[in-house]
């Protein structure tokens, strides 16, 4: 049965017809090509990377990035509604995307001088090549201003080293964008952007072992030990941790919207089940403990939704604020957390096995809680941007 | 090389239906409307033609409501050069009055190669496409599995019982597509964008009622629940005796 999606107060008329096609079309990508091999992905503990030259076919890399560079061209909220339906098949393809594009393409496209987005852009468009982003390290992940990761300049170019940790695609990518400090190690205006390309002498990765969550998804380890670049490896328009931040941003902005999809799968199956599974001689659907669960997640998935479009109509409009960002990343994983939850609570013990969904998103959304700014990390951007007051 | 398709919007096979007051019309509303399958693999067909023959045009055209509009721009977003919309609100069930209207549009426009599906997901007529063909006075093949073209020639496959028939022919020609003919690509995003800049052309059309009237819609009766005759092996001849007395199937 193909994906339905969830549209209980009519979002869809805040959508052209134009976005609504694209969504549709993604939607109809992800029934066939995802959810058929996601669950054995999942198991093995790897990303299925025979999807790669089919979403680019599709567009879906860098898609809210200018043709010129072979990118589609889309507006943000056919960016955002891609992500949603990646993210209805798993937290990991989504990953792949948002690190391919936002964290990826996106600096380089911000910071990047011409001949930098000349020679990446396109690649990495039509996935040719797998980009990472190394900004956390072992000691500092909410407080990335604290790295450790040094860039020394030479007569003919840079040296870096140091460790980033938690990165995405990290074994998987042809390229890194990495952020070092070229300054003193106190110093986060030093903080400058680096493309590494993986094959460089001194860069190597290692998968992250023993992972129970995003499991279909690439993380792990960078080491740079005495990585010579050349002088044109740094991005030119980088400067600071804003730099980095400003990347987060647009990444958050499509978890945003990916998390309702996770969200919109597991009540789906959650609908489903309740009409199909009968106890005590009726379907638990009919009961009222069962029925205030589904009220509760489809009420939390529709303002999730209007969140996300308003969120986006922002966006396009340039007005879009990064505390705005973190008012919908926070909420939107974290109702996205507690419906998967519930489905798998109200799946009984299906609910615990891959052939569902609801345990596969839940475990994922873990991680998604965690990374892009941890939930506590939000709620202390939101607490500052009311009060004024920093309690980082 | 000009290539038309012709195609029509279907309620999607997923959706259920629901029959209406007047108990000849489906309802519509809340009904999820999709280009018939079997066209997708029409103008799948085209667009590689196209591509292979290097250049070339491809037409989609459809006949229906102004709704249809959306999916003639779902083909545009596919890669189909242009649309055009032969429109009515009319719906006939009598396939001569649509292959009618069609053949009209298509006579004398120069087309080399016109292609439907096999038949069209609503009313399976299957009928359409052929009825076109000999309007216009052309060969026609249909429900075809393989294509080729060289030198003013076709040659086409089509599936028969228990074997294949090819099948060759003259250009201009009329086919429909069947199953497995390609793999149809999706719409990359940027052309679902550029399907908005690309020619529609919205022609009026008088559709007559063909002689044939739906006197009713009814729904298929509703299947009764599976039942579990046992298992492993020992419920064999249970499942044997079921098959045998209640559903009549062996
Ligand atoms: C699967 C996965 C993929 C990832 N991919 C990438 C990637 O591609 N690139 C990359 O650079 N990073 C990536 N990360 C790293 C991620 O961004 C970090 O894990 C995240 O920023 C949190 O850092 P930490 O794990 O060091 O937690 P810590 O910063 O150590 O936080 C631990 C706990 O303390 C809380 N805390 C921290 N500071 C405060 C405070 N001031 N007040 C109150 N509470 C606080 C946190 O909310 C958290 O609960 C990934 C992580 C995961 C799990």
């Amino acid at each position: 049965m193909p994906f339905q999606g969830l549209d209980f107060l009519d979002v869809d008329s805040l959508l052209s017809e134009e976005e609504k096609a694209i969504r549709d079309t993604v939607r109809r990508w992800v029934d066939d090509a995802v959810m058929p091999i996601i669950a054995e992905h999942y198991l093995d503990g790897n990303f299925p990377m025979g999807l790669v030259p089919q979403m680019a076919e599709l567009g879906l890399f860098g898609a809210n990035l200018p043709e010129e560079y072979g990118c589609a061209g889309l507006n943000n909220v056919a960016y955002g509604l891609i992500m949603q339906e990646l993210e209805r098949g798993d937290s990991g393809v989504r990953s792949f995307a948002s690190v391919q594009g936002a964290l990826v393409m996106y600096p380089i496209y911000a910071f990047g001088s011409e001949e930098q987005k000349r020679a990446w852009l396109p690649r990495l468009a039509s996935g040719e090549a797998v980009g990472c982003f190394g900004l956390t390290e072992p000691d500092y992940g909410s407080d990335p201003g604290g790295m450790l990761t040094t860039a020394r300049e030479t007569d003919d170019g840079w040296v870096l080293n140091g460790t980033k940790m938690w990165i995405t695609n990290g074994s998987t990518a042809h390229v890194a964008v990495v952020w070092a400090k070229t300054g003193d190690i106190g110093d986060q205006a030093s903080i400058r952007g680096f493309i590494v390309p993986t094959d460089t002498k001194g860069f190597s990765a290692k998968d992250q072992k023993g992972k129970l969550s995003l499991r279909a998804s690439d993380t792990s380890e960078l080491v740079l030990q005495d990585v010579h670049l050349p002088a044109d490896a740094v991005l030119p328009k980088s400067k600071g941790l804003k730099s980095p931040l400003m990347c987060l941003t647009q990444a958050r902005y499509g978890i945003a919207w990916g998390a309702v999809g996770s969200a919109m799968a597991c009540y789906e199956e959650a609908v489903s089940y309740a009409k199909s599974r009968v106890a005590f001689k009726r379907p638990i659907g009919a009961t009222q403990l069962q029925q205030a669960r589904l009220a509760e997640m489809v009420t939390e998935i529709t303002k999730a939704q209007l969140l996300c479009v308003q969120l986006g109509r922002l966006k396009d409009a340039g007005t879009m604020r990064p505390e705005q960002v973190s008012l919908a990343k926070r909420n939107n994983v974290n109702i996205a957390t507690e419906v998967a939850r519930e489905t798998r609570r109200l799946l009984g013990a299906n609910g615990i096995l891959a052939e569902y969904q609801a345990m596969r998103h839940l475990a994922n959304l873990e991680s998604v809680y965690t990374y892009e700014g941890t939930h506590d990390i939000h709620t202390l951007v939101i607490g500052q941007a009311v009060t004024g007051l920093s309690a980082f | 090389m000009k290539i038309a398709v012709c195609i029509k919007r279907v309620p999607d096979t997923e959706t259920r239906i629901k029959i209406g007051a007047d108990g000849k019309s489906i309802v519509e509303d809340g009904v999820k409307f999709v280009l018939n399958p079997y066209d997708e693999y029409a103008i799948e067909e085209a667009l590689q033609l196209k591509e292979k023959s290097g250049d070339g045009e491809v037409v989609a055209i459809a006949m229906g409501s102004a709704a249809s509009q959306e999916t003639i721009r779902g083909a545009l977003a596919m890669g189909a050069d242009r649309g055009i919309l032969l429109q009515t609100d009319a719906v006939s069930v009598n396939p001569v009055t649509v292959a009618k209207v069609l053949a009209a549009e298509l006579d004398g426009a120069g087309y080399d190669l016109i292609l439907f599906g096999k038949y069209a997901v609503d009313d399976s007529s299957q009928a359409v496409g052929t009825i076109v063909s000999e309007l216009l006075s052309l060969p026609s093949v249909s429900a075809i599995g393989h294509l080729e073209l060289a030198d003013g020639k076709g040659t086409a496959e089509r599936e028969i019982e228990g074997g294949v028939e090819v099948v060759e022919f003259s250009l201009p020609a009329v086919v429909t597509a069947d199953k497995g003919l390609n793999e149809p690509r999706y719409p990359a995003l940027r052309g679902i964008m550029m399907a908005k800049k690309k020619p529609l052309e919205v022609k009026p059309v008088e559709l007559g009622d063909g002689g044939m009237t739906v006197i009713q819609l009814a729904l298929p009766p509703e299947r009764p629940e599976g039942r579990i005759v046992g298992e492993g092996p020992d419920a064999v001849p249970a499942l044997i005796e079921a098959l045998r007395t209640e559903a009549k199937v062996l």
